[in-house]
């Protein structure tokens, strides 16, 4: 009476066992798979124009709105801009509605691909949600251009703080 | 005064939940009657000095007291009052203050309702949730102090995030805590079934109650929060895979594994020791959430203040929450026995399936959420993860469990047959194929994968159905009878069916939304038309209005069908000028199958600057400028919403089953007072 339910028990455990390390084993390929093709970089403008972005591939990019480099193409919901680390600048063209909060001279983080040409083909352009906020990202692209106490002021440290 | 009162209030909360903490996890390790019994006073007291803090806050925030410093950082005289009141949560202080209101709340109604819980499980329960609330008001009462004075006080506040200004989102907050805290309490009755080494059938039923009640307003804050993101950011999309929606997701997916494993733990007495894991991680999973949201490592609107010292103490607090409570799993659980044998297909077969799944995706959402801050933590490059990835692993994991859903029900304990409940479930397959070749001819054949999972929803749907018809005998018996059954179903079975139908019109949204969105961006002149899924948009022009703290351009939009008019559609860009900052309201018309939405940008030279004082949309109302016009055509996008809200009314209905009533059920074999009996 005994044997029999103790080796079903433990056929029970080795069939949940075996489903587990199947769905773990699953979960795994899923990720590593996903993460080869859906990975983005980010990169900063300096990158850009030291080629060391890759083509054509999904990335992100963050900087400033370079002052007065915002135009719109007559007829068309169509933006031009350039985003600039202080040091280097990329152009971006985006098809669609800015947010709210774009503004020249402000962050700006911007995601799509760069194409052969050197412009910059944004699928989506994300401003901050808040006036009193900067986006990890153009800290950090500002930090590697070594201009981020152009902006900040000296003495300011990184991240920036709202109160 | 009235400021310093709750600042008090808080520091006394503080002292009581340190007392809590101690004395009746004390009196339960020595079995001491008279120690334990100071739990529940001592429960009560907390809640209600938070409570007073809470409300000093509050009326610090309605009568705008400017001499609060986070008054006069959130608020402004001239803010519409249900604003104000929000605004006493949507901070960080202030927030940290309702978390722990509802810490309270929740310690406290376990010391109310849980009478028939025994002293010592009870005290035990306490005693870990005060240790929560000790954390948490300790960390108010020194790094976050919401009653800061500031001297001299300005004229005026600096008002709330205009994006916060919103009915539906100043209810996400307190339902999504609500949600989290509620995870407090299965973790501190896991806790204490760990210290007194003994999970039974009694303590799964007097778990699953808290967690149906956390769950579901987990799900209801959730779905807010995404429609929010639907209709306040603009973009159409309802949800991002962005890292702050995914801190709440990964607690509900683990709250949702936890709901079906506690049916196993409670009726065949097996996968304690998971269940038990399933609570911690729950609990663990909503700390992260929280440090993840408030800490500010992530950019979002939820990152209300960027301070080194209070992430620090919140990633204290997790890691000594989640390792105190992993060692203390380590050590006890093996001690648990586990209970009854089953077969892999069989009801716990089906539960354990679920359970996987539900796991492995959440690991992925995991991982996906916090790979780029690892990488960064360790020097690396900086990456980010966006929604392809989590569509590449996280979709195909819930194929199929949510094929599996149907079966479960339908599969006996123990041992079942697979066939034999697909030929029962026949009726549901019909329905499901019928709606794919439905879908497939409306659609031109074109989007198989949409028609698959429009036949997946089907499937969901009428599979929870037929097994309510089985068991109300629908068709079967006379209609008295089919009546009597059903009003005589337990609330549970009624709560099951609803919720996994609430699941197939979730599915049945998602896809109608993902497949055949359609979206139309223009500029346009006041005159011009457009077409849009047979619809016909006359852009009539724009013009100025004023709301009570803000200005605003409104678009007007006359939308024909053939040439009828279907609707006169308004959408708006708001200018806040004491924020200083712009909103996009969209402007969007549901008949319930599909929305129409749209939202107005900038004018034709908009957004350059050289323009002081008002931006050029404000400036430029009324006039013949060609302006930025979005819209889109999302066919049956409202159900993800009325799907979630399915889910939340099962959960409901579940609740008030008789047998989960919180403190109804009794255990068997001691129903007086039990020392720690660890064997």
């Amino acid at each position: 009476m005994k044997l029999p339910k103790a080796r079903a028990a433990k056929r029970r455990r080795l069939a949940v066992l075996l489903l587990a390390l199947l769905g773990l084993g699953t979960a795994t390929a899923l990720t590593l798979t996903a993460f080869d093709d859906h990975l983005v970089f980010f990169h900063t403008p300096s990158d850009v124009a030291e080629k060391k972005a890759p083509v054509d591939r999904q990335m992100r990019i963050g900087g400033l709105v370079e002052m007065g480099s915002l135009e719109r193409t007559q007829g068309a919901p169509e933006v031009r801009f350039r985003v600039t680390d202080l040091e280097n600048a990329i152009p971006v063209v985006y098809r669609g509605v800015l947010p709210d909060l774009f503004r020249e001279g402000q962050g700006v983080v911007a995601n799509g691909k760069l194409a052969a040409d050197g412009v910059f083909r944004a699928s989506e352009v994300l401003a901050r949600h808040d006036e009193n906020y900067m986006p990890p990202e153009v800290a950090e692209a500002l930090k590697r251009s070594g201009r981020w106490q152009d902006v900040v002021g000296p003495g300011t440290a990184p991240p920036p703080a709202r109160n | 005064m009235i400021a310093e009162l709750g600042h008090y209030a808080l520091v006394l909360a503080l002292c009581v939940a340190l007392a809590q903490s101690i004395v009746p996890l004390a009196g339960a390790q020595k079995g001491d009657p008279a120690l334990m019994a100071t739990a529940k006073p001592a429960a009560y007291a907390q809640f209600l000095l938070v409570a007073l803090a809470f409300g000093c806050l509050i009326h610090a925030f309605v009568v705008s007291d400017f001499t609060v410093e986070n008054v006069v950082r959130n608020s402004h005289s001239q803010k519409p009052m249900l604003y104000k009141v929000s605004g006493a949560w949507g901070n960080h202080e202030g927030s940290m203050v309702l978390w722990s209101l509802i810490l309270a709340l929740f310690g406290a109604s376990v010391a109310a309702f849980g009478r028939n819980l025994p002293p010592g499980l009870k005290a035990r329960t306490l005693s870990i949730q005060a240790m929560i609330g000790v954390a948490f008001l300790a960390f108010i009462v020194f790094t976050s102090n919401p009653f800061e004075r500031v001297l001299p006080p300005p004229p005026d506040g600096q008002d709330l995030n205009p994006l916060l200004q919103d009915p539906g989102l100043a209810f996400h907050p307190p339902l999504l805590y609500v949600g989290y805290v509620g995870f407090s309490i299965v973790f501190a009755f896991a806790m204490a079934a760990l210290i007194e080494g003994r999970v039974d059938a009694a303590w799964a039923r007097w778990v699953r109650p808290w967690t149906l009640a956390a769950w579901a307003s987990l799900t209801a804050g959730i779905a807010l929060g995404s429609w929010w993101a639907y209709y306040e950011l603009g973009w159409g999309g309802w949800w991002f895979w962005d890292p702050v929606e995914n801190a709440s997701f990964m607690p509900w997916l683990v709250g949702a594994a936890l709901l079906h494993s506690a049916i196993v733990a409670e009726k065949r007495d097996a996968l304690k020791t998971w269940t038990i894991l399933l609570a911690i991680l729950a609990f663990a999973l909503s700390l992260i959430g929280t440090f993840l949201v408030r800490s500010g490592i992530l950019t979002s609107v939820h990152a209300f203040a960027v301070d080194p010292q209070r992430g620090v103490f919140i990633l204290a607090i997790i890691v000594v929450a989640i390792g105190g409570s992993l060692a203390l799993y380590a050590w006890r659980a093996p001690m648990l026995k586990g209970g009854g044998l089953f077969q892999p297909i069989s009801r716990e077969g089906a539960l354990v399936l679920n359970n996987l799944l539900l796991a492995t995706a959440t690991a992925t959402v995991f991982i996906g959420t916090l790979y780029p801050l690892f990488l960064e933590a360790l020097g690396g490059a900086k990456v980010s993860v966006g929604p392809p990835f989590f569509n590449a692993t996280f979709v195909p994991l819930m194929v199929p469990l949510l094929l599996a859903v149907s079966f479960g029900p339908l599969l006996g304990w123990k041992r079942a047959d697979l066939a034999g409940a697909l030929q029962r479930l026949r009726a549901a397959l019909v329905l499901s194929v019928a709606a794919i070749v439905v879908t497939l001819w409306m659609d031109h054949g074109r989007n198989l994968i949409a028609a698959a999972a429009i036949g997946l929803a089907a499937w969901l749907f009428f599979g929870a159905w037929v097994e309510w018809a089985e068991r109300v005998k629908l068709f079967r018996a006379p209609w008295a009878t089919v009546w009597e059954r059903a009003v005589n179903l337990p609330r549970a079975a009624w709560g099951m069916t609803i919720a996994h139908a609430g699941v197939g019109l979730m599915v049945l949204g998602i896809t109608g939304s993902t497949a055949w969105q359609s979206e139309s961006i223009k500029m346009m002149r006041p005159g011009e038309r457009f077409d849009l899924a047979g619809y016909t948009f006359v852009f009539k022009g724009t013009e100025r209005r004023e709301g009570p703290n803000f200005f605003a351009t409104r678009g007007v939009f006359e939308v024909y069908k053939g040439e009828r008019l279907y609707a006169t559609m308004t959408p708006e860009k708001r200018l806040f000028p004491v924020a200083g900052t712009t909103t996009t309201e969209a402007s969007i018309r549901t008949n319930i199958l599909a929305d129409l939405y749209l939202t107005i940008g900038d004018p034709e030279g908009g957004g350059q600057p050289g323009s002081p004082g008002a931006p050029a949309f404000i400036v430029m109302a009324g006039s013949d400028t060609p302006w930025t016009v979005r819209a889109y055509h999302n066919p049956l996008v409202p159900w993800i919403w009325l799907g979630s809200l399915v889910m939340v009314l099962g959960a409901g209905v579940s609740l008030t089953d008789r047998r989960h009533r919180v403190g109804a059920p009794r255990r068997m074999a001691a129903p007086g007072a039990m020392p720690a009996a660890a064997e």
